[in-house]
């Protein structure tokens, strides 16, 4: 009998992996692009941080935890986005926001003592291990954030790029702001799921990041931003395949080099 | 038409500006001065609807001033807009453009037409191509004045455009206004620090302080009379060499850069 040398697609929860890293990184490229333009990367990186509370929480109540984790990152944003627009852009502020939430979730942990693999997961993603129905949220939950992005998508390039002109022709910046971090929320609670909510900026801030060093217009350098992080997410869970080292690193490294090497090129 | 009725304005406490009366006429370029604080930028953001009054009323070609005019157009100080973001100068416009509407960012050729004209008529097509972040001072001021000129407003609100030019870019910028004006037939505030640079470019002054407001020719406002009554001490105005020196023993007549 001709042995037949595996393909990492035969396996399940390989085709998983890719899937569910596909959806999460198209939805983290797109929104992280607005995320990097407005100058609010340390506010989707305290969202993560929030989300982590809120899986642990839900654990220890018997609750899902990616339920948990969109709950309470979806409300820290739209709350980060009515508090002002400038409070999403204090350091100060959303760190101690995001150490406090850390914090929490290590508290909910010492009550549910047997959950370490889940901790782990929780930190630093578990993209080999995501299920179908996973998948079919990540789907809903890229639909709905992008479906809404793109209604608000003009008056929010509008506003981050020239705020006070905005203003005065009718835009709600405040409106928007809230809008868009609940946005913030939904997709760094998806992004959770592939890369964990400590390396969330990988898939959101990286990508984007390195979009708009190497194009200066908007429509070219969202695609551009969207094409990375899959590129980034799918090449980061092939070489995991290969290497047997966790797909999160190789994501995170590529996502790093990425923005490095493009910030060693010439503008 | 601009007209205010009786327009008390408060902030904090303060009345930033006090029962002001005036009316700005179709096509005049008006020159707003006065120190900081007096009231500048928020007199603007009133014609804007941004600014709740406490008392009076303000009419923006007949109709009560509201958020959203798009009669208006409005370039705010350069220092608070405009992020160092590498977007280029045509993309950011092209977004402003129609950027009050919902939608996704597309732009059309008519759109595209748009914002070329709006570049041409500031002599800025080469900002088109370039990155903000690499836009000098000088080039910004005109990028956010194209931005101004989009959708073919019948006032231009101007907050400052003179800050931090050099007087040569501050006198290429006034011709450019006045010129702008002449060839889209607009309604010009422009608010300054500095009388010398607008003289023989402005129709009428626009003099505020200490709440109160004086509108007029340079000759009616700019004496050593009528502003001493405005700042409720003693001011002299002094000319010499074609230029106007206002000259005061309160430091918050002399005219550093603005901010209100």
């Amino acid at each position: 009998m001709p042995t037949m040398r595996a393909t990492m697609l035969d396996y399940d929860f390989m085709r998983h992996a890719f899937l569910a890293a596909g959806i999460v990184a198209v939805l983290a490229g797109f929104v992280g692009y607005f995320l990097v333009l407005r100058g609010q990367a340390f506010a989707g990186h305290a969202l993560s941080h929030v989300g982590f509370a809120g899986a642990t929480g839900a654990v220890l109540l018997g609750v899902s935890p990616l339920a948990g984790m969109l709950g309470v990152t979806v409300l820290g944003g739209v709350l980060m986005g009515a508090l002002g627009e400038k409070l999403a852009e204090r350091d100060i502020a959303i760190g101690v926001i995001l150490t406090m939430s850390l914090g929490l979730g290590l508290l909910f942990l010492h009550f549910f003592t047997s959950y370490a693999t889940a901790a782990t997961a929780l930190l630093f993603g578990d993209v080999l291990g995501v299920d179908l129905p996973t998948i079919y949220a990540l789907l809903g939950l890229a639909a709905l954030s992008l479906g809404i992005l793109g209604v608000i998508a003009r008056p929010l390039l509008f506003a981050s790029l020239n705020p006070e002109l905005a203003e005065a022709k009718g835009v709600s910046l405040r409106g928007l702001g809230l809008v868009f971090l609940g946005i913030v929320g939904l997709t760094t609670a998806a992004s959770a799921q592939i890369v964990g909510v400590l390396l969330v900026f990988a898939l959101m801030v990286g990508p984007a990041a390195t979009a708009q060093r190497l194009s200066t217009r908007l429509a070219p350098g969202l695609g551009l931003a969207a094409g990375i992080a899959l590129a980034e997410a799918w090449a980061g869970i092939a070489l995991s395949y290969y290497t047997d080292w966790p797909a999160s690193f190789w994501i995170s490294a590529l996502s790093g080099g990425m923005y490095l090497l493009s910030l060693a090129r010439r503008r | 038409m601009i007209s205010l009725q009786n327009v008390t304005i408060t902030r904090g406490g303060q009345d930033v500006l006090r029962d002001i009366s005036l009316t700005f006429r179709d096509s005049e370029f008006v020159g707003v001065l006065g120190p900081n604080g007096a009231g500048k930028t928020t007199l603007f953001r009133a014609i804007l609807g941004l600014q709740p009054l406490s008392a009076g009323r303000i009419e923006v070609f007949g109709a009560p001033a509201r958020r959203g005019n798009q009669d208006i157009g409005y370039m705010p100080q350069t220092r608070s807009t405009l992020p160092a973001s590498n977007i280029c100068g045509f993309d950011v416009l092209a977004n402003a453009a129609r950027g009050h509407e919902f939608g996704l960012p597309l732009s059309s050729r008519r759109l595209r037409e748009e914002v070329m004209a709006a570049l041409e008529d500031v002599d800025g097509v080469e900002l088109a191509a370039r990155p903000l972040a690499r836009l000098s001072g000088g080039q910004r001021q005109r990028l956010l004045l194209a931005a101004a000129l989009l959708g073919a407003p019948k006032l231009l609100l101007l907050d400052e455009p003179l800050i931090s030019l050099d007087p040569a870019a501050q006198a290429a910028m006034i011709a450019l206004i006045a010129r702008l004006r002449r060839t889209r037939d607009l309604t010009v505030l422009f608010a300054a620090h500095d009388i010398n640079p607008l003289l023989g470019s402005m129709d009428r002054v626009l003099y505020l302080s200490g709440g109160h407001a004086a509108l007029g020719t340079v000759d009616e406002v700019i004496t050593s009379e009528g502003l001493s009554k405005l700042y409720g001490s003693e001011i002299e105005v002094l000319r010499a060499g074609g230029r106007i020196f206002v000259l005061s023993d309160r430091p918050d007549a002399h005219h550093a850069c603005d901010h209100a």
